[in-house]
């Protein structure tokens, strides 16, 4: 006999959560309902982030798909009691408490919101620790109709997709792929880049804690299409949540047969293993991430005039993607490359996942189509300035991102769009700023947290950047301040080894374009 | 495992989720619970809802509550609701609930007696 529940609690469970007491929240919630005897009608799971932060615990509660935010240990009893035995909605503790009219009238709501959920479709809707619910929701499909094809296909398929490194240059995956599964080597490598450490990023955490199977079919993938057989997770030491998700899903998928020797019966093999960063920025690089999971200090190498794609780890050729990048592989081979087309803008074609942080009411993390403008990410999805302030600037893609003031709210959000104005995706963190902010002190901060993380390997990066910090020093700045400003950062980006000394010049540059009055005061 | 195991297995596991889709069901059966409701039976009348629709493994239906109706005298109240037409029953049984089932949810037909 099958078991029919009338509701599911999804607990959101991710390590903001779990500092707010979300454990105790859990722990309560299964508890009551114990006690009043609903327990085989009411399931309580957990899954990964529900896509609201600064909220405290968030409980999304099946079938009516309300959201519960702040939820503290003692509003539990009043939850079970009213909304699972009563069926009436705790409206002060809603996230949207107008909805409670429309569902106790017994109508479904319609989606509120515009959000276009590919990497982030099971988030917050399985539990990340059951392989079976991934399963349920097409896991590992994709996996197996790559199987039945041939690499060759599977790389085609991504290259026409247009899919393009979410990690922050936006190089095109299929490409990448296609130049390492052209190099014959004995033995290739698959990283998955999970040393998220950009100022304000946490989508790749979130992909991680959420729907981590998804990310390591996304790397059997790109095994598969490219002829290699090992793969690492290279992720950030203190990603203690992600960790222990990864690890337990990496454990169920070889006990399923769908990792290890002979995936699913294929003849194809691919292992797969966690390596910890230790929380340097720079491993972040593709070149010091290898040399970090060699053992070695984690020191860009330089390039040209090997890549990694033909000389990585180890000397084999290596493909490094990031997790969002390697997310969007399942759906892509599931649903085919024209589907992905359909998405996005031309020249970037899908979604892109963003963390919204800073003076906006409702920060967290949304994921739209590519091309969306920054006003309706700040505006729509944010809900609009906090304190009804008003809008001064935003830094996009992290602190290696570019300052956009006013005149950049209507374009659209992608690589194509943002070039224009000389700013880059990145890794998709849009720090929104009021009027209270001063754009000289977020400058000297993004160039001392880039003095802190510099290597030093490289002259032009080690020096470059003292220089740079000596001029935000010193006081007033002139207008032939920003002009070497601008120029060391130009030498930088031509010489530096590796994309941390070259990405400077964006918020250097983009800071004096669009702030050059306020700088020079 | 196989491929053709890892589809079976799909199958197999989907059921689980069906809840949290957000797709409309074709039918939902919504039993008022409010004070009234519950003094009046209606915890009794849901799990014999609950019950029935297990055993007989029906996949498109949904068992839901609502608050206090504003018919106390007619508590416990189950309304039937499908894309044709709302049927509200009052006074239901545990017995009654699972005649429900039988009758109006799996053969169409609408047990007039009870509706109110």
């Amino acid at each position: 006999m099958i078991r029919i529940e009338r509701a599911h609690i999804l607990v959101g469970i991710d390590q903001g959560s779990i500092l707010a007491g979300a454990r105790d929240v859990q722990k309560k919630l299964e508890e009551e309902i114990k006690k009043r005897g609903l327990e085989t009608e009411i399931r309580v799971l957990e899954t990964g982030s529900l896509g609201i932060t600064g909220r405290g615990v968030v409980l999304l509660v099946y079938p009516e798909g309300v959201y519960y935010v702040n939820v503290k240990v003692e509003d539990v009893p009043e939850i079970v009691e009213e909304h699972l035995l009563k069926g009436r909605f705790v409206k002060r503790l809603m996230l949207e408490p107008q909805l409670a009219e429309i569902l106790a009238k017994g109508e479904f709501p319609k989606k509120l919101s515009k959000q276009k959920r590919v990497v982030l479709q099971n988030a917050g809707v399985i539990n990340p620790d059951s392989i079976e619910e991934y399963i349920a929701v097409g896991g590992y499909e994709a996996l197996a109709k790559a199987l039945e094809s041939s690499p060759e296909w599977v790389i085609n398929e991504i290259d026409n997709s247009g899919l393009r490194g979410r990690g922050g240059a936006g190089f095109p995956t299929g490409k990448k792929w296609k130049f390492t599964a052209e190099v014959k080597a004995p033995q290739k490598f698959i990283i998955c880049n999970a040393d998220e450490g950009e100022p304000g990023t946490f989508k790749d955490r979130l992909i991680l804690e959420g729907d981590p199977h998804k990310v390591l079919e996304g790397m059997a993938i790109a095994g598969y299409a490219v002829g290699a057989n090992k793969g690492y997770l290279y992720i950030r030491g203190e990603y203690d949540l992600s960790i222990r998700r990864i690890s337990k899903a990496i454990e169920d998928a070889y006990k399923m047969g769908l990792l290890g020797d002979n995936v699913l019966d294929s003849g194809f093999s691919f292992h797969v293993e966690i390596k910890k960063g230790a929380g340097a920025y720079v491993c972040g690089e593709e070149t010091a991430l290898i040399e970090s999971i060699e053992g070695k200090r984690g020191n860009p190498r330089p390039k040209p005039p090997y890549y990694p794609g033909i000389k990585g780890l180890w000397g084999y050729p290596t493909v490094v993607n990031n997790v969002e990048t390697l997310a969007n592989v399942p759906p892509i081979i599931l649903n085919g490359a024209s589907w992905f087309k359909s998405m996005g803008t031309k020249e970037s074609p899908g979604t892109k996942v963003y963390t919204i942080l800073g003076h906006v009411k409702e920060p967290g993390l949304i994921e739209v189509e590519m091309g969306t403008t920054l006003r309706e990410v700040i505006f729509e999805f944010g809900k609009g300035m906090r304190n009804n302030r008003e809008f001064k600037a935003a830094l996009i893609g992290g602190a290696a991102g570019a300052f956009l003031g006013k005149e950049a709210l209507d374009i659209p959000l992608s690589y194509e769009g943002l070039r224009e104005y000389g700013g880059v995706l990145g890794s998709g963190a849009i720090l929104v700023l009021d009027d209270s902010t001063s754009i000289t002190d977020m400058l000297q901060n993004v160039i001392s947290f880039f003095k802190h993380e510099s290597c030093g390997k490289c002259v032009p990066c080690r020096v470059g950047i003292t220089k740079l910090l000596e001029r935000m020093e010193k006081g007033t700045l002139l207008e032939k301040d920003l002009k070497e400003m601008i120029e060391i950062s130009e030498k930088m980006a031509d010489t530096a080894l590796c994309a941390l000394g070259q990405s400077l010049i964006l918020p250097v540059s983009s800071a004096v374009r669009f702030f050059k009055e306020e700088l020079t005061a | 495992m196989k491929i053709e195991e890892l589809r079976k297995l799909r199958e197999k596991v989907r059921e689980d989720l069906k809840l949290r889709e957000g797709i409309e069901p074709r039918v939902k059966i919504i039993v008022s619970m409010g004070t009234s409701g519950i003094a009046a039976g209606a915890r009794e009348v849901l799990k014999a809802l609950l019950d029935e629709v297990a055993k007989r493994e029906l996949k498109d239906v949904i068992v839901l509550q609502t608050g206090e109706k504003g018919l106390a005298s007619a508590e416990p109240i189950v309304e039937v609701v499908t894309k044709e037409a709302t049927i509200t029953y009052g006074r239901v049984t545990p017995e009654i609930a699972r005649k429900i089932v039988i009758e109006h949810v799996i053969n169409g037909r609408v047990l007039s007696e009870y509706v109110i």
